[in-house]
């Protein structure tokens, strides 16, 4: 029996009749077409689904779609405002945060997060911090560079260096 | 060699803004119209008989399209191949049926295949195919497995031996003699571990025929889309000219995106079958069931030395698990890729080695980020300190007293190699520099504090890459050439398109590979497109795999720039009327020698020779050239890690505190790609040391089948890396590069165990099996000779008893 959702995802709402049991990044990726998130695993491990769901982060892999009823959403697509890219995306660009980039869209909302918490995060605050996310390419250091530089960017001071 | 400030510069990576915005198109983003998706059914059983196989009740599942046993694709597809046919080792290839017909020979293997709708009834109807097995007995360990009595998993190959490979130089058995009599032999029984590669992209394919034109289009994860359309040619006879292979945005291969599997045949011929474009995208546990994995040698080596540390001989024998059959790749990497490299940076003049290949109810074993090389370069950096331990020695010092000299190359090694160039001594010293070896000994030998003892760990590698000369694939029995392809083009803006027969997949070579072609034709780099990854645009290519791309596909990139330069040299000379010989090129411009106010850009010569209105005599229209660039030798990159541990006594409980990287890649287009390539491979070979290992049952169940239960690192895992380097450059190399992709992780294995090791000297202990986990290292600790309070007193110098 399909239940009726409605969710606001990077500003714009959408309405959809799902499968109680469709997961909620199968919703974003496979009925809005939002192919950003990614899914790396099936035990929430690697973070590479990590979305925003009311200003908090989440691993879109291990909720239902039902669950985001009404709940605002928020993507890697809906990172950059008009164009021009948020802290963290001119941060793991300048530091090449990111290699082969499947993990990347996840490393970033949860840097978002971790942003929101730490403004000024040390580097053990950024590693415990990345705890639930997984990167096998880059060794972390230049994620750990990227966020730093972000950090920086966001509380209005020069990138370190 | 043009140089300019393009080549060296830490440019950002040029295609990063896709990736960061969520717009970068991976094989699962893909939703072609029509589309359907699979589901494959795989034994739960490691080895069984398959009785019976009853689809109705999957056929009947609402959504259903098809379902395909074994039974109904054999002799519709051709066995899975192996491309590595390694010569004089009577090497057996058992068929490798696509989907299992009457027997599975690993938890994993696949049955059937589901084809439906959308992927949820895929998954419903999957699970009601129904199986009936009768189960054999597994084995899983390849010691055992060669054991008389053990069970058979393929008529072709007795005793699960798949071949015997034996590599002799020198006279090893006269160094141990000598060694025996004078000097000191070291033997040691070494186990290098099964890693699951586990990129974080599982694996996905989108396949789709057109059957009025006999096409086939396959889009998958794959590090060579071109050995990728051979072998899919050669499993489903649709001819090679009517396969166009893609590999979109690749999220990590490690190796375990170079074989040819099973998988992706069947879904080709299910997309063959059923008129529909057909997707799979495995699960995570799928991938740690079906998807390669890495490593798995057990190893006896004794090592042979004179009293004053001089290292005489290696000898030893290694068993190599492959698994249930032989992936792509398998043969050659415990063989060509692991033996050949023993001896590794030092004059070791004899060695004797024996690999025995041996078939186990396991999933199968190919090249994993470093391919052999890891294991080889473990095993003598472990036996090197060994030596120094025996002897009373510094471990620096044995290293350096067998380093192959700087004026010895190129030098040919007793396993017959001929390493092009190196510098060893100056990475040994800036590494101990870095670290500041000294003082860390001096602290040493004041002995722990808090029951915490301080260890520092060296690794002194060389390593094999840009694979390679085609004539050395051959005779080592590599079923392909391993030269590449380019193609630059200029459009007639002025704009450029290079293509490579490489495909990267997040080394960055859209990037290095632009700044090649910026450099060697004086473009903006913003002028130059690099396109990689399909057989559709590019006519050939071997692929990203051995730390190639930059070495081989980059020289073909230089080498093609080149050739345009040439050609649009002429055209300027004949626009400028003057003779070529006169001109001089900077930064994208022709001139005439003497008086350079007489010039033509690049962007103009390439319009001219578009509008082809005035070409000189005997030159064609247009302005690209290609390359074909088949290397003359390997390169051999080296370089000198040290980690620095401290081992808590009371718990087992390693901390990494500092870790330098000394590499020496010859010359670096794009030092920050280089530190990310360094950083990367740092992490996976240190969690080898500590962390990962894949374990089975002995009924042949994987016990680490799911990122909950495998332990791949994490950032909190490791302190901040520091990364140098010295250049080398490769004589040989048109742009003197070496290949950086996998030093990381072939130095640091040994680097950490040793440090390791080197922290439990004064216990006694000289040897743990990896991962050095804290419990592997508490119950070596308590098994000691010598208790803790006595191993405090006699501190950290003395000779090591074993």
């Amino acid at each position: 029996m399909k239940r009726t959702i409605s969710v606001t995802v990077n500003g714009k709402k959408s309405s959809h009749d799902v499968e109680p049991r469709l997961l909620l990044v199968h919703y974003i990726r496979d009925t809005l077409g939002l192919t950003g998130t990614h899914v790396g695993c099936d035990t929430s491990n690697c973070g590479a689904c990590t979305i925003m769901m009311n200003g908090r982060a989440v691993k879109a892999c291990t909720l239902l779609a039902v669950q985001a009823d009404g709940a605002q959403l928020q993507t890697v697509e809906g990172l950059a405002n008009n164009g021009d890219l948020h802290p963290i995306q001119q941060g793991f660009w300048e530091e090449h945060g990111l290699q082969c980039g499947f993990c990347t869209p996840g490393m970033m909302m949860t840097a978002l997060e971790l942003l929101r918490r730490h403004p000024d995060p040390t580097e053990t605050q950024i590693r415990e911090g990345l705890e639930g996310n997984l990167c096998r390419c880059t060794g972390y250091q230049h994620i750990v560079n990227a966020i730093q530089n972000a950090a920086g960017k966001l509380r209005g001071v020069p990138a370190r260096k | 060699m043009a140089v300019s400030k393009i080549f060296g510069a830490s440019i950002r990576r040029r295609e990063d803004p896709r990736l960061i915005t969520g717009q970068a198109t991976y094989t699962d983003d893909l939703r072609l119209p029509g589309m359907v998706h699979a589901c494959i059914v795989r034994s739960p059983h490691a080895h069984a008989r398959i009785v019976e196989i009853d689809v109705e009740a999957a056929r009947r599942h609402p959504g259903v399209v098809a379902v395909f046993t074994g039974r109904d694709i054999a002799g519709k597809l051709n066995p899975i191949p192996t491309a590595w046919l390694i010569p004089n080792s009577d090497l057996k290839t058992p068929p490798h049926p696509a989907l299992a017909v009457d027997r599975v020979r690993y938890a994993g293997d696949g049955v059937a295949v589901v084809v439906a709708e959308d992927p949820y009834s895929a998954r419903d109807a999957a699970a009601l195919v129904r199986v009936e097995y009768a189960p054999l007995p597994a084995v899983v360990n390849q010691e055992q497995a060669v054991q008389s009595g053990a069970p058979q998993l393929h008529a072709e190959a007795p005793n699960n031996v798949a071949f015997t490979w034996k590599l002799a130089g020198g006279d090893a058995n006269a160094a141990f003699a000598e060694a025996e009599r004078g000097g000191v032999v070291v033997r040691q029984r070494f186990l290098n571990q099964r890693l699951i590669p586990n990129a974080i992209e599982p694996r996905s394919v989108v396949a789709r025929y057109t059957s009025g034109s006999g096409d086939l289009t396959v889009w998958y994860t794959t590090q060579n889309p071109h050995i990728a359309r051979f072998l899919m040619s050669v499993v489903t006879g649709i001819p090679e000219h009517k396969i166009r292979i893609v590999a979109p945005e690749v999220g990590g291969g490690f190796g375990s995106k170079i074989p040819f599997y099973a998988d992706e045949a069947v879904v080709a011929f299910c997309a063959r079958a059923t008129g529909r474009p057909v997707k799979w995208t495995e699960e995570r546990r799928e991938n740690y069931q079906a998807t390669i994995h890495g490593r798995d040698h057990i190893t006896d080596l004794e090592i042979a030395a004179r009293g004053d540390g001089t290292i005489t001989g290696l000898r030893g024998k290694t068993w190599a698990n492959l698994g249930a059959y032989l992936s792509t790749a398998a043969p050659g990497v415990p063989t060509i890729l692991h033996g050949l490299m023993l001896t590794g940076c030092y004059t070791i003049p004899n060695i004797a080695y024996e690999v025995v290949g041996v078939f186990t109810s396991t999933t199968p074993v190919d090249a994993y980020r470093g391919a052999g090389r890891p294991e080889a370069t473990f095993l003598i950096e472990r036996m090197v300190d060994r030596i120094a331990g025996r002897l009373g020695m510094d471990p620096a010092e044995v290293r350096r007293k067998n380093f192959i000299r700087a004026e010895q190359f190129p030098y040919t090694t007793a396993e017959g190699l001929s390493y092009d160039s190196g510098n060893y001594a100056p990475a040994l010293d800036k590494a101990l520099d870095l670290i500041e070896y000294s003082r860390l000994r001096e602290v040493q030998r004041q002995g722990p504090k808090d029951n915490r003892y301080l260890g520092i760990g060296l690794s002194t590698y060389v390593e094999i890459c840009g694979l390679g000369p085609s004539a050395v694939a051959g005779a080592v029995g590599f079923q392909g050439g391993l030269w590449e392809s380019a193609t630059v083009r200029l459009h007639p803006t002025g704009k450029a398109t290079a293509f490579t027969g490489a495909s990267p997949h997040g080394q960055g070579e859209e990037t290095t590979f632009a700044q090649l072609v910026s450099d060697e034709l004086g473009l903006p780099i913003d002028d130059i497109e690099v396109v990689h990854g399909d057989t559709g645009a590019i006519s050939m290519g071997w692929g990203t795999y051995g730390s190639r791309t930059t070495v081989v596909g980059g020289a073909a990139i230089a080498l093609a720039s080149r050739r345009v330069r040439d050609k649009a040299a002429k055209i300027a000379a004949h626009m400028l009327e003057a003779a070529e010989g006169d001109l001089a090129f900077e930064q994208g411009r022709f001139s005439v020698r003497g008086s350079p106010a007489r010039s033509k850009t690049i962007q103009e010569v390439t319009l001219q020779a578009y509008l082809a209105w005035n070409l000189p005599a005997g030159v064609e229209p247009s302005l690209e050239a290609s390359a074909y660039y088949d290397p003359s030798n390997f390169t051999f990159p080296f370089g000198t890690h040290a980690a620095v541990v401290k081992v808590d006594a009371d718990t087992g409980q390693v901390e990494l505190r500092r870790y330098v990287a000394v590499d020496d890649c010859g010359r670096v287009i794009n030092p920050l790609i280089v530190d990310g390539q360094v950083h990367g491979g740092l992490v996976q070979g240190i969690a080898q040391a500590l962390h990962e290992a894949a374990a089975y049952d002995a009924n042949g169940q994987l016990l680490t089948g799911s990122m909950a239960d495998y332990a791949v690192p994490r950032a909190r895992m490791f302190p901040r890396f520091v990364t140098a380097r010295t250049e080398t450059p490769s004589p040989h190399n048109p742009i003197g590069v070496k290949g950086v992709g996998e030093t990381g992780t072939i130095a640091s294995t040994p680097a950490v165990v040793n440090a390791v090791l080197d922290a439990l000297r004064p216990f006694g202990v000289t040897h743990i099996d990896m991962p050095l986990t804290p419990e592997r290292i508490w119950t070596a600790i308590q098994k000691s000779a010598a208790p803790p309070a006595e191993a405090r007193r006699q501190g950290a110098q003395q000779k090591d008893r074993r």
